[in-house]
């Protein structure tokens, strides 16, 4: 039987990462209260309802805290900035890239957007997408200092 | 029925450190010992048994009994994280409740000495072939990838949330509360670490994870704990000296963490500690500023802050000013971990919860020495277990022994 080539594959790092059209997490969310969970559930931990259907979340969203991990497990760079991002109400737990890990540096409240990035391609030929936030450089903000 | 006919007969603690020639067997039998020795007590007087011990073997109780008396009573064995103490002596307080036996024991123990990271400190390769597992279906390691899943990361999260909302709250605020407990600590024998630390030197200590420097972490260590809990019927029937000394346990509440928005991101160490403050108010009927001491779960510096106001010490949002108002102080009006409190005395996890009892019998007793709170007739112990478990008792000294 004739090898057939095997088109070039993504997989995300999560499954609540999905790829396309655009990467975006996905949340499962209670019908009847509305609360949103990254992994499965069978009961919904806020009211009980049994019910969850599969929303977007917004790839925009806002640093409530953060910290900077300077002892961790052996392999992990570090430091590396862990973050809660607020993605339009739902809280999300990431890392914070295209930062420099220096509290002078990383504001409260900031603005933030999430970024897709390759994490490598193994034997088989498949790219594992994994995800993070970073900055919005607000453009202008120069001239309306 | 009403909580007042519960005491403490007695209490006991090993000092708190570096045990390297003792195991769990042994630090447990040592604390088991002296609290009966406190109460006046033998382990044929014992009715049941509550035993926590996170990190070792299974069925530490039984193990516990062959080395200091099996006597065929019921053993609950107990686990709930960073509350397995407090846990084991609730169950112990049900036992009482209930006229399940006259007099119970509950024992608290761990050996973690020079242990790293509890959580998150294994090395976690990144795969050689991308395949989805587990609840995410994850391909790779997430901690350190998609945030933090140790523990100093985790609080120093809550942390700056709270900085987040309240700008006060900055990292030389956090580290001055360390500064506090430190001090704390130089009056205190069983202290795992007992040495003054200054605010430039934790500042400038080894970062752990931003803002919680390392003498602003929980010191990883071993020790034991260990409590004999009666009813007042009972009491009532012992010596004038046993009477004297028994502390009124007028508040057990014991809690798990209730659903909140975000919870699922970030712990919500706050709400749970809030909900247990609450019902162990109303339950001992005192207010906050009836405590004459307070033993708070710092596992963290960042926590304490929080833990102010979770434990109704403060108004909401208020946890700087009455931090920066010198309250929590020794000499404040409500002085919190005069023990020198985790990050000095140490958090051998399981003993924890009974040891931070311990110190406050130890001073509604009158008993503390040179970090004696003088005249304290209430006082409050509280931990906190991620996951999450917490727990609150309320400490009387009656004015008139029964």
């Amino acid at each position: 039987m004739d090898e057939v080539e095997r088109p070039a594959r993504n997989i995300p790092l999560v499954d609540y990462l999905e790829l396309a059209p655009q990467p975006h997490l996905v949340a499962n969310e209670c019908t009847q209260c509305g609360a949103r969970y990254v992994d499965r559930r069978n009961g919904c931990a806020s009211c009980s309802g049994t019910t969850f259907r599969r929303v977007a979340l917004q790839t925009a969203g806002v640093i409530v805290s953060y910290t900077l991990v300077h002892i961790a497990a052996p392999g992990l760079p570090v430091p590396y900035v862990a973050a809660i991002v607020d993605c339009g109400g739902t809280w999300v737990r990431a890392n914070l890239v295209n930062v420099e890990p220096d509290p002078a540096r990383i504001e409260l409240g900031a603005k933030v957007r999430l970024v897709p990035f390759s994490l490598g391609t193994d034997a088989a030929g498949t790219t594992a997408i994994g995800f993070g936030f970073e900055p919005v450089v607000s453009r202008g903000s120069a001239d309306a200092a | 029925m009403p909580l007042d006919d519960v005491w403490i007969l007695g209490i006991a603690m090993t000092k708190f450190g570096k045990h390297p020639d003792k195991d769990v067997v042994d630090l447990g039998a040592e604390a088991v010992s002296r609290a009966l020795s406190d109460g006046g007590m033998t382990m044929r007087d014992i009715g049941f048994l509550a035993a926590g011990n996170m990190l070792g073997e299974h069925n530490f109780g039984q193990t516990l009994q062959k080395q200091i008396g099996q006597t065929g009573i019921p053993v609950f064995n107990v686990t709930n994280a960073c509350a397995t103490g407090a846990t084991a002596l609730k169950a112990a307080i049900m036992a009482i409740r209930a006229e399940e036996c006259r007099v119970a024991l509950a024992v608290g123990v761990e050996k973690i000495a020079g242990a790293g990271l509890l959580v998150g400190g294994q090395r976690q390769d990144m795969p050689a072939e991308w395949r989805p597992s587990g609840r995410v279906g994850a391909v790779a390691p997430l901690d350190g990838r998609v945030g933090t899943d140790t523990m100093p990361g985790i609080f120093a999260q809550a942390g700056m949330e709270y900085a987040y909302r309240y700008p006060g709250a900055t990292f030389e605020v956090f580290a001055r509360i360390s500064e506090k407990n430190h001090a704390n600590s130089t009056l205190n024998p069983f202290a795992a670490y007992s040495r003054r630390f200054s605010l430039e030197e934790i500042m400038n200590d080894v970062m752990v994870a931003y803002p919680n420097t390392r003498p602003m972490c929980s010191a990883n260590c071993d020790g034991a704990a260990a409590a004999i809990v009666v009813s007042g019927a009972v009491l009532r029937t012992l010596d004038p000296e046993q009477r004297r000394r028994a502390v009124k346990v007028s508040a057990s509440v014991l809690a798990s963490d209730p659903w909140t928005e975000g919870c699922n991101a970030l712990p919500d160490v706050s709400t749970i500690t809030r909900q247990a403050a609450t019902k162990a108010y109303e339950q001992a009927g005192v207010s906050p500023q009836d405590l004459d001491l307070v033993e708070l779960h710092d596992c963290f510096a960042t926590a304490e802050l929080l833990h102010y106001e979770n434990l109704l010490l403060c108004p909401p949002g208020e946890a700087v000013p009455f931090f920066e108002s010198g309250a929590p102080t020794r000499d404040g009006a409500t002085p919190v971990n005069v023990s020198g409190g985790l990050e000095s005395k140490g958090h051998p996890i399981s003993a924890t919860g009974i040891a931070s009892i311990w110190e406050i019998c130890h001073h509604l007793r009158g008993e503390a020495g040179p970090r004696q709170i003088d005249g304290a007739k209430v006082g409050l112990a509280h931990v906190y277990g991620l996951g999450a478990s917490c727990g609150v008792h309320i400490l009387e000294r009656p004015a008139v022994p029964v």
